[in-house]
């Protein structure tokens, strides 16, 4: 098919010789073309973003308070703003309608688009621009920009510059630019809501339902919300075939709901404290509530009590617990307390024992002291239980490289003789008895993945 | 006309049928809120003045508030008609509860009035039977209300005889709070005569003697007066010589004492109740028997009328044998007295078959100091405010004194081994010396935490539950953690076109507090660091060989364990090499400061923030210029948007300037010092800028290694030429890629009108602001919207964090407890955890 190029201004509806500019919540969009001729067209799509406004908007309070600080990316970047601008400006060329090229509109064209800085954020890394595009039929272009020129160690920025180009038709273009561009990015600048999901269906329309990535687009442009998710997914037509790639990617991002090596330790730990015939439980460090769910679903345990550094884990864990629910016998069976293990706190005494379940490598070295002060020394419980990884067991583990830790927060992963020398000096000072045991699969050579002490008070 | 002896702070009931006139009589002798009625009450809880129904509600009630007012140490009246002995009860053990002396006052009125009072009061009559029944309760009660442990009982007999009452408070035995000495307080002396005098001799009291050349009094030439801790007699050579000079001492008013656990039982047994004759007791009542009844019964008399513990100097002092802990100073009661005495035992013994102590010390947090014996230790320390001054002179130690308010201890050696000692002496500190244990209550809020003549600061709930995590998941050790720096206030915005910040409105802001001269000091551009150096690890409770810490405005570690090390032993030769300790006659210093360069800290933050924008930026304003002149060149009318588009081009890539000025070597570290916080000999807010920059050149010149200077400039606010100079200077500056400058006044610390002003304002730079609102932002348009701020919030912040972090060095100077000092420190943390606007 011979196409005259200049028809792009008739399918967008913008004049080829005017400059638009529209205006919108976060700044200024603008139109206009460089470069018009029968053999190529070229429509510019601008958005000047008001920095200051975008800061001092109380409306835009989308994603992690990201646009809490004037230093920030968006203005810069082909993010949902440009969907925002996308979606306002070219409205009527995103639904395949044209009353003088209607032919044209429902073709697929030689299209070629530049974006000059996309962000790509999350594992997925630099792959995600050609997961995304190639499948709809554009052959992609993507040149990685330097974090600065001058300091070459520091290599490339999350930033790069993107060229698709590929027969597409250009309804199908624009709504997956306005889909996709949040998508590569992972976040809005905007409230995630109900209406997104919706959005999403409709945007996606002819080219959603049996993209191979069709998990990660949702799940990543519904702002991670898994319930929009469903919603979403709930409204596509899907075809058969898209059932078979559910998975990879979700998995990847979300593969932490099965973990077996969790579920042990904490049934270890509740063996360990029947053994101890501790019935009154205080699970210090204790998150967002993990263990205290099993504690709180086994009556033996009679006084349950968690406490944590930190006040937002102890909102999770009375979520978890439902604790706003429960009725005045189980609120007083069950208590939660903001403390840190560093400080001694009277309101643990009185205890028959105490759980530290991975948490002392999650403290300084130079400040354990305190804690064992604070818990061997002032509370003083019958028993005390604490699990810590087994720094050994790490060989076995084959993503991670050798000499790191499990975790970005670990001060330290011991092995199991730094773990026994550290517990027979505390036993030795404050008079317990310590026996291990080890939690895991246990490898001939580097023993288990968790190892565990437990400690009881010697009787005169 | 009798009068009624009430204690000023304590629980009184009301006795008396309906009728009777008990709260007539209370509102004319007591204030309003300290009545409490069990009418009212009902009131309170059943909206009903008569309703009996809510009786158990009301005074569940009732003991409540008066248990929080007694808890105050409130005086406290109780009108209802107490009638029935349970009633009374209640109270009673209320009134122990909370160790307070509790009287009974009872309006024995006859039966008619109070009926035909009855029948006046209309809606609120109560039937006859009623008050008949409570007349008959009360004729009961009257037998043995004497003995249901009350401190006294008045009673007030018909109309006459309540009509004629007055009511005088008065003080508690223990309250000498107007006494503000100055006092020796002497330990536990054990009839050790020879050491007593001597201890005496060498505090500058002059003895007396009688006729037979015994000591009966002794007395200083200034006025101080002796206090003795209690313990006077038993196990030594001379315990009739040591109680007939504390007593004519005590006689005369140049003494007070407090008994001691021998006292009592020496009173005991002379009062004929059968005690076990060990520890000494017996050799007592030997040397009493061969004084003569005359002396052993004023000897009695003496050490029985001794008052559990003394209160004095406004609350500052108390002194208990055994000390006493915060809930029971100024308190009277049984078991106040058993532990002013005995000091908390509960029945365990230990190896020798003592009583195992409670260490009371230890978690003792009151503001009063307590200076107490009983337990013979090695040294005196102070523990949390409180220090033992037995030091086992009649176990061949010494005998002590403590001058107060100097602080200062006197002692003298004992002459020889009066007595073998069952156990060896054991350290003040205790078993386990455990000086960096801190408790969550000492950093659960609300805290008012005092800044000494500063005022106080208070600190929330949410802001100290908002610090707990950072505190214990990212700062150093709370022991090493002396300070952290208060926030700062940048200027007012600036008016002028082109700038958000300018010097004229920090000089605006020091004018309008009075005050004329100021130091400019340039602004560094690194981390904030706080730098302790200790040449005596033991002085911070640190493992040998420490050396001392850096640490960031946050309390966190600012590099790993080596190279800290390395930064502090060339720190330490520097501040030997100009004799830094001499002149500050200590072993350790802490240095305000800054660290270069930023990067080492921010890193991360300069890659994964500034550097990213930075390079988004330009690349896309880049992009866009050269598709607008694409456009252009096709004829299209772009030229504003160009424009603009090319200027913000610009930005961008002077965006990247001002963030590749803070990239610098890590291995290249500097530490800018311009300000000496602390040393052993004080804390230096008071010294003018000039001292605290003059130390800072001479560390740079030994130095500059790891040293870096600070330029200053001093400034006079009435000269017009200082102040176009200091601009100049600025600009400068600036201009040649600085951060800005922090504005301060000459002397340091100063008082305005409204209290401690700013230490600090900062003016930074117009290229270095680019990093905080954008590049973007000298825009007119953008810079309009900028200026307005709020910087109130921010400075009365920054002067209760300053406040706190001067207590925390004034509290480290003079050795106070650690908990002390962490309270402070972390009251800088909870407060910045409070979101205040991030630009400012």
């Amino acid at each position: 098919m011979d196409i005259d190029a200049t028809a792009l201004s008739h399918l967008l509806r913008k004049h080829p010789g005017k400059v638009q500019a529209f205006s919108l919540p976060i700044g200024q969009a603008h139109v206009f073309y460089p470069e018009v001729s029968a053999e190529r067209t070229t429509a510019a799509l601008m958005v000047e973003v008001d920095p200051i406004g975008l800061v001092r908007n109380k409306r835009f309070r989308g994603d992690s308070g990201m646009l809490d600080y004037y230093i920030n990316d968006r203005p810069f970047v082909a993010s949902s703003l440009m969907s925002v601008a996308i979606g306002k400006v070219l409205r009527s060329a995103m639904t395949g309608t044209s009353e003088s090229y209607p032919e044209l509109a429902a073709a697929e064209l030689p299209l070629r688009i530049g974006l000059q800085v996309i962000s790509t954020r999350g594992r997925d890394g630099q792959d995600l621009a050609s997961r995304l595009f190639a499948p709809l039929g554009w052959s992609v272009e993507q040149e990685p920009i330097a974090l600065d020129g001058q300091y070459p160690q520091w290599g490339p920025s999350r930033y790069s510059s993107l060229v698709l180009s590929g027969q597409v038709r250009l309804d199908h273009a624009l709504r997956q630019l306005y889909v996709l561009l949040p998508v590569l990015d992972d976040s809005k600048h905007y409230w995630v809501n109900d209406d997104e999901a919706a959005k999403l269906a409709r945007q996606g329309e002819g080219w959603l339902e049996n993209h191979p990535e069709r998990d990660v687009i949702s799940y990543r442009y519904l702002a991670h919300q898994k319930d929009l998710v469903a919603l979403a997914t709930s409204g596509m037509k899907a075809t058969p075939q898209s059932d078979d790639s559910t998975g990879s990617a979700w998995e990847g991002e979300h593969s932490s709901a099965r973990a077996p090596l969790r579920v042990q330790r904490a049934e270890a730990v509740l063996t360990a404290l029947k053994d101890c015939g501790a019935q009154r439980v205080v699970d210090v460090g204790c998150g967002p509530g993990a263990l205290l769910r099993r504690l709180q679903a086994d009556r033996f345990f009679t006084k349950i009590m968690g406490t944590d550094v930190s006040a937002r884990s102890l909102e999770q864990a009375a979520r978890s617990l439902h604790l706003e629910e429960s009725s005045d016998a189980e609120r007083a069976r069950i208590e939660l307390l903001h403390s840190s293990a560093l400080y001694s706190d009277d309101r643990l005494v009185g205890f028959d024992a105490v759980v530290l379940m991975e948490v002392i490598e999650h403290i300084e070295p130079s400040r354990l002291g305190a804690l064992v002060r604070s818990i061997f020394g002032s509370v003083a419980p019958h028993s005390v239980i604490v699990t810590t990884p087994n720094a050994e067991f790490n060989a076995l583990y084959p993503d991670l490289a050798a000499g790191t830790m499990r975790h970005d927060d670990h001060r330290f992963e011991w092995t199991r003789s730094e773990f026994r020398q550290w517990a027979e000096s505390v036993a030795a000072d404050f008079n317990y008895q310590v026996e291990y045991r080890g939690i895991g699969g246990e490898s001939k050579h580097h023993g288990t993945s968790t190892q565990m002490a437990i400690f009881r008070k010697e009787t005169a | 006309m009798s009068e009624l002896l009430i204690p000023e702070s304590g629980l009184v009931l009301l006795i008396g049928v309906s009728g009777s006139g008990k709260s007539s009589f209370a509102a004319r002798h007591f204030d309003k809120f300290e009545v409490l009625s069990s009418d009212y009450f009902r009131g309170l809880v059943g909206n009903d003045e008569t309703n009996q129904a809510v009786t158990t509600p009301a005074f569940e009630a009732l003991h409540f508030v008066a248990g929080k007012r007694l808890e105050a140490g409130l005086l406290t009246v109780i009108d209802a008609t107490n009638v029935q002995r349970s009633a009374r009860r209640g109270l009673i053990e209320l009134a122990r509860e909370h160790d307070v002396l509790v009287s009974a006052i009872v309006l024995d009125l006859p039966i008619s009035v109070c009926l035909e009072r009855n029948e006046g009061r209309g809606e609120k009559t109560v039937p006859r039977g009623a008050i008949e029944r409570q007349q008959q309760q009360l004729r009961k009660s009257l037998r043995g209300i004497r003995k249901e442990g009350f401190a006294r009982v008045h009673v007030l007999s018909g109309i006459a005889g309540m009509d004629a009452a007055s009511i005088r408070r008065h003080r508690l035995l223990n309250d000498f709070k107007d006494e503000h000495g100055p006092f020796d307080v002497i330990g536990d002396v054990h009839g050790c005569l020879d050491e007593l005098l001597m201890l005496l001799e060498r505090l500058g009291y002059s003895v007396s003697r009688d006729k037979a050349d015994r000591a009966v009094d002794a007395s200083h030439p200034a006025g101080r007066r002796a206090i003795f801790v209690g313990d006077l007699v038993d196990r030594g050579p001379e315990s009739v010589g040591v109680l007939r000079l504390a007593m004519g001492m005590v006689n005369s008013g140049n003494a007070m004492a407090v008994p001691g656990n021998h006292e009592d039982k020496l009173v005991r047994a002379l009062r004929g109740t059968k005690v076990s004759l060990g520890h000494g007791l017996e050799r007592t009542l030997q040397e009493l028997e061969a004084e003569g009844p005359e002396f052993t019964r004023a000897a009695k008399d003496f050490c029985a009328a001794l008052t559990s513990h003394l209160v004095l100097d406004d609350g500052n002092l108390v002194i208990a044998h055994a000390g006493l802990i915060e809930k029971y100073q100024g308190r009277a009661s049984r078991r106040v007295r058993a532990f002013a005495l005995y000091g908390q035992v509960d029945g365990e013994k230990d190896e020798y078959g003592l009583p195992v102590r409670y260490p009371w010390a230890k978690d003792y947090r009151g503001a009063a100091a307590v200076l107490y014996g009983h337990t013979p230790v090695t040294e005196v320390a102070w523990i949390n405010n409180t220090a033992c001054l037995d030091t086992g002179c009649v176990f061949g130690g010494q005998l002590t004194a403590m001058r107060y308010p100097e602080r200062e201890v006197v002692a003298v050696d004992a002459l020889r081994t009066w007595s073998d000692p069952i156990r060896p002496l054991q350290s003040p500190h205790g078993p386990q010396r455990e000086p960096g244990l801190l408790t969550m209550g000492d950093v659960t809020g609300p805290l008012h935490l005092e800044t000494g003549d500063l005022g106080t600061v208070r600190i929330s709930a949410q802001q100290a539950a908002g610090a707990l995590e950072t505190m214990s998941r990212y700062a150093i050790d709370p022991r090493w953690l002396r300070y952290l720096p208060p926030t700062m206030s940048p200027a007012d915005s600036s008016t002028r076109t082109g700038y958000l910040e300018h010097p004229d409105e920090a000089f605006a802001y020091y004018r309008k507090q009075g005050i004329n001269e100021l130091v400019c000091e340039e602004k560094h551009m690194g981390s904030r660091a706080v730098m302790l150096l200790s040449r005596d690890p033991a002085r911070f409770d640190a493992p040998v060989g420490w050396l001392g810490t850096v640490h960031t405005r946050t309390g966190r570690q600012f590099v790993d364990e080596m190279t800290e090390r390395l930064l502090l032993q060339r720190a330490h030769e520097i501040c030997d090499s100009i004799g830094l300790w001499d002149e500050l006659d200590s072993d350790w210093v802490i240095l305000d400061g800054e660290l270069l360069p930023w990067s080492l800290k921010a890193e991360s933050l300069i890659k994964d923030t500034y550097a990213s924008v930075g390079a988004a930026g330009i690349k896309a304003t880049g992009a866009a210029v050269r598709v607008l002149e694409r456009a252009a060149a096709q004829g299209l009318d772009v030229g504003g948007l160009l424009e603009r588009t090319g200027t913000r081009h610009g930005n961008a890539l002077a965006f990247r300037e001002s963030y590749r000025r803070y990239v610098g070597d890590p291995g290249d570290l500097r530490f800018a010092s311009f300000q000496v916080l602390a040393a052993e000999s004080g804390s230096f807010e008071t010294r003018e800028h000039g001292w605290h920059l003059g130390i800072g050149q001479r560390l740079v010149a030994a130095g500059a290694d790891l040293f870096a200077p600070t330029n200053w400039l001093r400034v006079q606010l009435d000269d017009a030429g200082s102040i176009a100079a200091a601009v100049q200077w600025w600009e400068e500056l600036t201009a040649a890629g600085g951060e800005g400058m922090v504005v301060k006044p000459w002397q340091n610390l100063t008082r305005g009108g409204k209290g401690v002003v700013q230490p600090g304002i900062k003016v930074r730079g117009r290229e270095y602001l680019r990093l905080i609102y954008g590049a973007d932002y000298l825009d007119e348009g953008n810079l309009e919207r900028l200026r307005h701020r709020a910087t109130d919030r921010k400075r009365s912040r920054a002067l209760q964090e300053y406040r706190l972090g001067l207590e925390a060095l004034r509290l480290t100077v003079a050795g106070e407890p650690l908990w002390k000092v962490h309270q402070m420190v972390f009251g800088v943390l909870a407060l910045e955890s409070e979101p205040i606007d991030p630009r400012l």
